[in-house]
């Protein structure tokens, strides 16, 4: 298995790229992968965040076989 | 009932073919608050042609029903119609629809009120505009109700 990280508008745009799956390996919380994406980079503060389509935050759980987003604020309406 | 639509709509034909078709309750409802957004050719001073929304598949949706479900825990309504706009939109062209049908118009105004705001604050939906001289994303939030 695999986790699948998807990343959204303008997000997507900077990171260059819609979704990618990553080992699990090495991987316990929402941080910990954004480590891996953005080369050690820390989460940027407005950036947001869901596990399996809820709302997380940095320190939120992840399993092999979830699916983890990021992307900005959002603007609907 | 609540849908995601990836072409125009008329929001006051939906209204009246939804009132006379799906909703049913006829005699119970004593009010109705609809609230239409529409695409502005301008923003934040600048000239719009047209923008794109983008959504997350699934996670939109579901956010959407727990905010109705949401508001239905709050006030007595009978039913709400939620439309919203995803892909390529243009100026004076309809984004969101939200109605609410209650036995009175407390519970309306309130429910179409709180559905709109939150909508808006936490629904997984992105706003790109076209402007005279390129694209920028829509960057800022609002506060829910």
């Amino acid at each position: 298995m695999s986790i699948k990280v998807r990343y959204f508008a303008s997000l997507r745009e900077k990171m260059g790229r819609v979704e990618e799956s990553l080992a699990p390996e090495g991987i316990d919380t929402v941080a910990d992968i954004w480590k891996v994406v953005d080369e050690g980079q820390p989460l940027p503060e407005h950036i947001l965040c869901a596990v399996n389509m809820e709302y997380a935050d940095p320190a939120t759980p992840v399993r092999d076989g979830d699916e983890v987003a990021f992307f900005p604020p959002v603007t609907g309406g | 009932m609540i849908e995601l639509r990836d072409a125009p709509f008329e929001p006051y034909a939906e209204l009246v073919r939804y009132q006379a078709q799906t909703l049913g309750q006829t005699g119970k409802y004593g009010a109705t608050c609809a609230f239409v957004g529409t695409m502005r050719d301008f923003n934040e001073g600048d000239a719009v042609r047209a923008m794109t929304l983008e959504h997350y598949a699934g996670m939109t949706e579901r956010h959407l029903e727990r905010i109705v479900t949401e508001a239905g825990r709050r006030w007595d309504f009978l039913d709400v119609l939620l439309i919203h706009r995803i892909g390529e939109i243009f100026p004076d062209q309809p984004i969101v629809l939200v109605a609410v049908w209650s036995s009175h118009r407390g519970a309306a105004f309130d429910a179409c009120r709180y559905v709109m705001e939150e909508l808006k604050h936490r629904a997984p939906f992105w706003k790109k505009e076209v402007l005279a001289n390129g694209e920028r994303w829509v960057e800022k939030n609002t506060q829910g109700y």
